[in-house]
């Protein structure tokens, strides 16, 4: 018995030093890395949908991140600063959840995301309370602005922009006279969905609202694709994410509705024609508060192009801008969450996509926003259509 | 309640309604089948489907057929079709027969408690779809749509198609078939024993683990020719596909009667008219909750389903 616990001890003992020797590595490697005037060691966390039916959304976010990181590392020393990636599924049930993980690590600086407002809903409040300063690159739901959370910044304009652009839109471009409304009850989905409906007024013939991806019953859309042809409408607006309404697409030409679908930046990607087929998705179009993202400025497009092996996808070009901030911020020496909080709520930054000024709530200053409509094209990418007048 | 959407759209519906719902009554026959032998409600059978979906995928796939690809003319097509069929029925019911072994019969052994097998159901329901899930991503995958939009009868707004006869005649046949043989095979018999006895026919001399396995490989057949007939109207394949459909399959099985075949027809035909006329009445949203109401309401007045008798007293 004595015998056995003398054991159970020296293996304590000796675990205990194999970690103590393994922390003094860390730290000695740290101290390596610290090359003067880069302040290497921290970390910036990616929150956001990196696997599920929305993931590429996520997934372009993610990579636009990772290569400002590695070019800073390029330039500041290898593995200076790491990028943690923080997966939610674009789900606001497994959001919060990975949020606390995410608050455990005490060398992040600053967040890129959340990337949906839905799991913004649910983590934001997670990243108020421990400090850390966020800037979603994505999340477009207006109210996120108006929880008093501080540590909120959007480098993107929020729907009370783009829902009117999408009408306007719809109205003066499309000429439509006759829109059907419908949106899949999520944070963004359905709060979009209800500012178009507002700004159409007596022009929407229709409203309905389907389950979120996945969660329709069958993927069967004939209720509501039934009722578009019913109503005869010659537009559709649908306020969701591309898997939806590629499927609902796909499932409207199969039922022989001839009319145009419009979708907010949740649609804006590639996935929606590959939901509904190239075929019947092309000639759709796509709103986003955000410009082309091949109409990024500097060597963006080429450099993404190079480490990714694919094109810049929406949102790509924001994302590097985004951290782009942060890592300017760690540069100047914001090396605790307090500074950057500070640095990022002063900075004015002109990146490869936009100019970033944020306002007291934390949304990009209005002067700097502009919305953009997409065309989807014969073989299903997404092609910059106009820029689209605010009013 | 809105009346005037509803009647524009009744026609359209009711097409709609008849197709999802004979997916829906095949999909239900594998819950059916081995309830009435087992009295098992078997979970994993909605990842059987699924299974089924990716199977008829890969398969067009490695012909070189994926989303947007040139589809061939109608013999083509066809071979497509069967192609399809082909595979995604081979991985149902080979995965049927799967779950059968590896969760089922070590527990039927051992004698286990209902609950085990509850249990198990789900977990292997969950593993294989996860399993799934991270292979993919948990993203999708587009498949052609292999049948081109071509009305072959239209009245007024409502248009039958190609692709709403091939579904619904599809089903039936199976149905039809798969009646025949639980009704007048030797091997159907033998299943109709087990179901009403199984100690009975064990003693008459009935191998009942070969029977329990051929219930499992009958209804992974069936969701194998669910899952295709689902991926010609949708045409995207994804790890949870099962879940909301294996839901409704096992409400329209309770609906028709579980246990009896025929029911889990007359079931998915009636859920799919419901969840349509009932979506067009309050909105698309309220689908689910229309469907489980009348589920409630039916089995208030009938508890044993629509149609309510048991495999074992089809036919005697």
């Amino acid at each position: 018995m004595r015998q056995g616990l003398a054991r159970v001890i020296g293996g304590a003992s000796i675990l205990g030093l194999l970690a103590t020797g393994a922390a003094a590595c860390n730290s000695s490697n740290n101290n390596n890395n610290n090359n003067a005037g880069a302040n290497c060691g921290y970390e910036i966390a990616f929150f956001g949908a990196l696997t599920g039916s929305a993931a590429n959304l996520g997934i372009n976010i993610e990579q636009g991140a990772e290569l400002a990181v590695d070019q800073y590392n390029d330039a500041n020393g290898a593995n200076c600063i790491t990028i943690k990636k923080f997966d939610s599924q674009g789900d606001p049930a497994v959001a919060p959840g990975v949020a606390n993980q995410l608050v455990q690590d005490p060398k992040i600086l600053a967040i890129i995301g959340p990337a949906f407002s839905g799991e913004s809903e649910a983590a934001d409040p997670i990243f108020n309370e421990a400090k850390i300063p966020t800037i979603s690159p994505s999340a477009t739901r207006p109210s996120l602005s108006t929880h008093g959370w501080s540590v909120f910044h959007r480098a993107v304009a929020n729907d009370d922009f783009q829902g009117p652009a999408a009408a306007n839109y719809i109205k003066t471009v499309l000429n439509a006279t006759k829109v059907y409304v419908a949106d899949d009850q999520s944070a963004y989905g359905a709060g979009l969905a209800d500012i178009v409906k507002q700004k159409l007024g007596s022009l929407v013939v229709g409203s309905d609202k389907t389950e979120a991806d996945g969660k329709q019953p069958n993927n069967d859309f004939s209720g509501l694709v039934n009722k578009i042809v019913a109503s005869n409408a010659d537009a559709f607006f649908y306020g969701g994410y591309y898997k939806n309404a590629g499927l609902i697409r796909g499932q409207l030409t199969a039922a022989g509705w001839k009319g145009v679908q419009v979708g907010g930046d949740g649609v804006n990607d590639p996935g929606f024609a590959q939901a509904a087929g190239n075929a019947a998705a092309a000639g759709s179009i796509v709103t986003c508060p955000c410009s082309s993202p091949t109409a990024a400025g500097g060597t963006f497009n080429a450099d993404y192009q190079a480490k990714w092996s694919t094109a810049a996808g929406v949102y790509s070009d924001v994302a590097f801008d985004a951290a782009n901030i942060i890592l300017n911020g760690i540069k100047a020496g914001n090396t605790t969450i307090d500074k950057m909080q500070t640095y990022i709520n002063g900075v004015n930054y002109t990146g490869v996509a936009n100019t970033y000024k944020f306002t007291a709530t934390g949304e990009l200053d209005p002067s700097l926003v502009k919305v953009w409509s997409f065309k989807v094209q014969p073989d299903g990418s997404v092609a910059a259509d106009q820029n689209i007048p605010l009013s | 309640m809105n009346f005037t959407a509803f009647w524009h759209t009744l026609g359209p519906n009711t097409i709609s309604g008849l197709v999802v719902g004979s997916i829906i009554a095949l999909f239900a026959l594998g819950y059916t089948l081995v309830y009435g032998v087992l009295r098992l409600i078997n979970f994993a059978h909605s990842e059987v489907f699924m299974v089924g979906t990716f199977a008829a995928a890969a398969a067009w796939s490695a012909v070189g057929v994926t989303t947007n690809s040139v589809l061939p003319g109608f013999w083509g097509l066809a071979a497509l079709i069967v192609l399809g069929l082909v595979a995604a029925v081979i991985a149902s019911g080979g995965t049927a027969l799967v779950v059968e072994l590896v969760a089922y019969r070590p527990l039927r052994r051992r004698n286990a408690p209902p609950l085990a097998f509850l249990i198990t159901a789900i977990g292997a329901s969950l593993v294989i779809s996860e399993t799934f899930g991270v292979f993919t991503h948990h993203n999708q995958r587009g498949t052609a749509r292999l049948v081109p939009v071509h009305d072959l009868l239209v009245f007024g707004d409502t248009h039958i198609t190609v692709l709403d006869v091939l579904v619904v005649g599809l089903a039936l046949v199976m149905m039809f078939a798969l009646d025949r043989f639980v009704g007048r095979t030797k091997m159907g018999r033998g299943i109709r024993a087990v179901a009403q006895s199984p100690d009975n026919a064990a003693l008459m001399g009935v191998n009942k683990d070969r029977i329990i396995s051929l219930v499992f490989l009958l209804g992974g057949l069936m969701a194998g020719v669910a899952a295709v007939m689902y991926l010609l109207r949708v045409a995207n394949a994804q790890y949870d596909a099962g879940f909301t459909l294996g839901i409704q399959a096992f409400t329209a099985a309770v609906l028709g009667g579980i246990g009896n075949l025929r029911g889990a027809l007359v079931g998915g035909l009636v859920l799919g008219l419901c969840e349509l006329y009932g979506g067009a009445l309050f909105g698309t949203a309220w689908q689910n909750v229309v469907a489980f109401v009348v589920l409630v309401a039916v089995l208030m007045f009938r508890p044993t389903g629509i149609l309510g008798e048991a495999l074992g007293r089809a036919r005697a």
